[in-house]
């Protein structure tokens, strides 16, 4: 009675083969909302979507455990499809999935697949500072030189699992010594990418540690902006190429066909148009103009690993006085 | 009916023994290790701060206020009376979007002093002045409506036997007043405690970490909820807490009655009365015009300028609303049937387990909404699979955390009715159940439709129960203002807070302002009904 009441749009019922094919997504209706409009249009199948962010995402799935109603998870980063793996709860895909995906971009164990790629970089004004002025890798980010001028957002996703890489690839001394060198340097702390990209825009500080495509989306808003991308030219944990990707919690075919479509061409140009990421399955380039994914230096990482530190490198941010 | 009282206690008491549970299951040693850090020190220190500053600025306003419109001659007495009160329409999170949206550093009020220069101000709506704004100006209602009441209540002759042997009048205030008002303070200030521990919209908007922001941070951030658990755990305690203080502090006063209370004559005002009525329209500009007027603004240009029915989402307003509508209304039944049997039980038929029952049943009242929710989310997902994300588990904490509101009132309805027209009922050959829905009850309506409309009221409001309790595309008025404000799309959030509060203000009015406001009531009474909807209503 009340289910009906207060339906419009909540579908409760035993009877699971018509049930939409449910996905908790850590990434924004904005960002996705569209693509899977796209996915129910050319296949029928009825999708249902609970958003989050990413962590939340995950932590619900293990939290629920293999008893999870969700048919798919998408993930804003390849840390928390690592520890959704390693609590065994993703199906396996399936080759044809699989192989669409370099195998940098996917799960070793065939458990979850890369749909787009988000390069971590740094995003400067070019009427305040030049090239050469900046930072060369993430531990001169701690250099006393660089004190008050840049902008971190140490509460977002993405910086975290950065800074999660750089621990797997360094250690717990490396990682607490470079963010105990940042919070010494005072930077400006904002709540996330898109208020660095506003202020480095702004002048509010010079330059900012964020991800590639924000700057893209700044651009559509304010065509003129004064600033640029600027891609670590060192490799190791500086300038990591962080995933998006999917995985499969449930037998039902339909979830593997949504995961199938996600590296497909279509969804794939969409990332590249909509979102500014990288494209990563096969033959689909980037909409705008991005160093290619194989000329940028990026460390090769064990996403198993980074999501094993990832408790203790957000507890590290925590405890360096970066946060507040 | 006694198995259904005895059912809805333990129902009430379940979640918070599932959250000890969850708390220590990495034993004492990783509880102890989550709990006692530094970080979490600093938490509560900055928690306890906004709760005695809140305390302190609340209360600096509710005294004066609540003296000048029951005890002197001010001009539009009656006027003023009720818009000291009416700031408790707005749910926390729709004022502090207002609050930011105005007073923010580049906010409305910068844009119109930027003719003369004016590039930045001063962030004053964030951190923990934005929070001390926001609380106090919305939350010192809660002291005020029972300092008005308690005002009214004083015997005068206190008062003239004090003058009469030569003691000022300002030593008189002090020393035969206030110790008078004392139960009302305590209260009042138990109230805006809570309400300030529980908050949880509101101090999200204006950034300030308290321990329920920081509860939702870990839930949302952390891979491992123990953290969560513990650290809702650790505010639960904090809540009984306070709530024992109160009590304790309560129990030793005696009202001082010398004879039948008569009305003071108004205290004289003369030339104060004009700055006494500027106090009153400033404080008022702050907690109604302006938040009433960012509302109205940008609910009207939204409407103006492009689709204002559909949202982001693509969900339009008017569906939200209903649903709203819906959980509210559900709530509503389900917890005026649970607490008719319970006041009943223990009212009518004193035993020590229906006390028990009774005291049990008001659990809601100590667990701020975020910590009811995540205690559900954890009992569920481990021992009722099939509640999980379901309507039934939003309604069922939405009953749990408000079953105090339909609780006192129906009990303040029933301790009037006499017991001897059911006794004669029951010699007359009538059968308990007969009398239960041919006399009792419609002797008692009134208690149960205001309780209805409690409980009705508060869940409409609800927001942190909703957001993390809610089935998969479920979303609420609250939820959508929510997260248009925290996203910034301020013209977003104001469509469906209008449709809120345009759906909260009458019953608003006419089932706690009204009836707080009205002649006659004793304090205690008052209070009782106030302490239950105050936490309710604290989001």
């Amino acid at each position: 009675m009340l289910g009906v009441l207060l339906g419009c749009g909540v579908e409760e019922g035993p009877d699971k083969t018509t049930d939409p094919v449910l996905i908790y997504s850590g990434r924004s209706e904005a960002l996705v909302g569209g693509l899977l409009e796209i996915f129910e249009e050319e296949t029928g199948v009825e999708v249902q979507v609970r958003y989050g962010s990413t962590t939340e995402m995950a932590a619900t799935l293990l939290e629920e455990g293999a008893h999870t109603p969700a048919d798919v998870f998408l993930s804003q980063d390849a840390a928390a499809l690592g520890a959704v793996s390693r609590a065994g709860l993703f199906r396996e895909l399936n080759d044809e999935i699989l192989s669409r995906v370099p195998e940098r971009f996917r799960s070793p164990s065939g458990e979850w697949v890369g749909v787009s790629g988000r390069a971590r970089t740094i995003v400067y004004n070019t009427e305040r500072v030049s090239l050469g002025e900046l930072p060369r890798s993430l531990q001169e980010v701690g250099d006393s030189r660089f004190r008050g001028r840049f902008g971190v957002a140490p509460t977002n996703g993405s910086f975290q699992a950065h800074m999660a890489v750089f621990r797997a690839l360094h250690g717990a001394e490396a990682l607490d010594a470079l963010l105990a060198a940042m919070a010494r340097n005072e930077p400006g702390r904002y709540p996330k990418n898109s208020a660095i990209v506003e202020a480095v825009i702004a002048g509010e500080v010079d330059w900012g540690l964020v991800n590639h495509y924000y700057l893209w989306r700044a651009r559509k808003e304010t065509p003129a902006a004064v600033a640029e991308n600027y891609f670590f030219p060192v490799g190791e944990a500086s300038g990591f190429v962080n995933t998006a990707g999917a995985g499969v919690l449930s037998e039902r075919a339909e979830a593997h066909r949504l995961v199938a479509f996600l590296v497909s061409e279509t969804a794939q140009s969409y990332f590249a148009r909509e979102t500014f990421e990288y494209p990563l399955a096969g033959g689909v380039d980037p909409a705008v103009e991005l160093p290619p994914l194989t000329e940028v230096a990026s460390a090769s990482v064990d996403f198993g690993e980074v999501s094993a530190v990832f408790e203790e490198t957000l507890a590290a941010i925590a405890a360096s006085g970066l946060v507040q | 009916m006694s198995g259904a009282a005895l059912g809805a206690a333990v129902a009430a008491v379940l979640p918070l023994v599932y959250l000890v549970i969850r708390s220590f299951e990495r034993g004492w040693a990783g509880f102890a290790d989550t709990v006692v850090t530094g970080q979490v020190l600093a938490l509560l220190t900055r928690t306890l701060g906004l709760v005695v500053g809140v305390v302190a600025v609340a209360t600096t306003l509710a005294l004066p206020m609540a003296w000048l419109v029951a005890r002197t001659d001010l001009p539009r007495r009656r006027l003023w009376t009720v818009v000291g009160a009416l700031p408790l329409v707005f749910p926390s999170y729709v004022a502090a979007f207002s609050l930011v949206a105005v007073l923010g550093p580049t906010g409305r009020l910068q844009q119109l002093l930027a003719r003369w220069g004016v590039e930045r101000l001063p962030d004053l709506a964030y951190g923990y002045s934005g929070a001390l704004l926001l609380l106090s100006l919305f939350t010192y209602p809660y002291l005020y409506l029972l300092l008005v009441a308690a005002f009214r209540d004083l015997d005068p002759a206190l008062e003239e036997s004090s003058r009469s042997l030569g003691i000022g009048r300002r030593r008189t205030f002090f020393r035969v007043v206030v110790p008078q008002l004392r139960p009302a303070l305590y209260s009042g200030i138990l109230l805006i405690a809570l309400y300030t521990l529980s908050d949880f919209g509101g101090v999200s908007i204006v950034r300030f970490n308290t321990f329920t922001l920081s509860i939702f941070q870990a839930y949302q951030a952390l891979l491992d909820r123990t953290v969560a658990a513990s650290l809702a755990m650790l505010l639960a305690l904090l809540s009984f807490v306070l709530i024992f203080a109160e009590a304790r502090l309560i129990r030793g006063i005696r009202p001082h009655r010398t004879g039948v209370a008569r009305p003071s004559p108004p205290v004289r005002l003369g030339k104060w009365k004009w700055p006494a009525t500027t106090l009153l329209a400033a404080v008022a500009l702050l907690n109604l015009g302006l938040p009433l007027l960012t509302v109205t603004v940008w609910g009207v240009h939204a409407f103006l300028a492009d689709n204002p029915l559909t949202g982001p989402s693509g969900q339009s307003v008017g569906v939200a609303a209903v649903r709203s509508l819906g959980v509210a209304a559900a709530a509503a039944v389900v917890a005026v049937a649970l607490a008719l049997p319970i006041v009943t039980w223990a009212v009518r038929y004193p035993s020590r387990l229906g006390r028990w029952v009774e005291r049990l049943a008001h659990s809601g009242f100590a667990l701020p909404g975020l910590v009811l929710a995540l205690s559900l989310v954890f009992m569920s997902t481990r021992m009722a699979r099939p509640l999980y994300q379901s309507l039934t588990l939003l309604v069922v904490a939405y009953v749990v955390r408000f079953l105090p509101e339909a609780l006192a009132a129906t009990r303040a309805a029933m301790v009037t009715v006499s017991p001897h027209f059911e006794e004669v009922a029951r010699s007359l050959g009538r059968r308990p159940m007969a009398i239960l829905s041919s006399l009792t009850i419609p002797l008692v309506r009134p208690g149960l439709l205001a309780g209805a409309g409690l409980v009705f009221l508060t869940t409409m409001k609800e927001l942190p129960a909703t957001l993390i309790l809610r089935p998969t595309g479920f979303e609420t008025l609250a939820t959508r203002i929510w997260s248009n404000a925290s996203e910034g799309i301020y013209s977003q959030a104001a469509v469906p807070s209008l449709w809120l509060l345009v759906m909260s203000a009458l019953p608003m009015y006419w089932l706690v302002i009204r009836p707080a406001l009205a002649p006659r009531k004793s304090t205690r009474a008052m209070g009782d009904l106030l302490e239950a909807i105050g936490v309710g209503e604290a989001e």
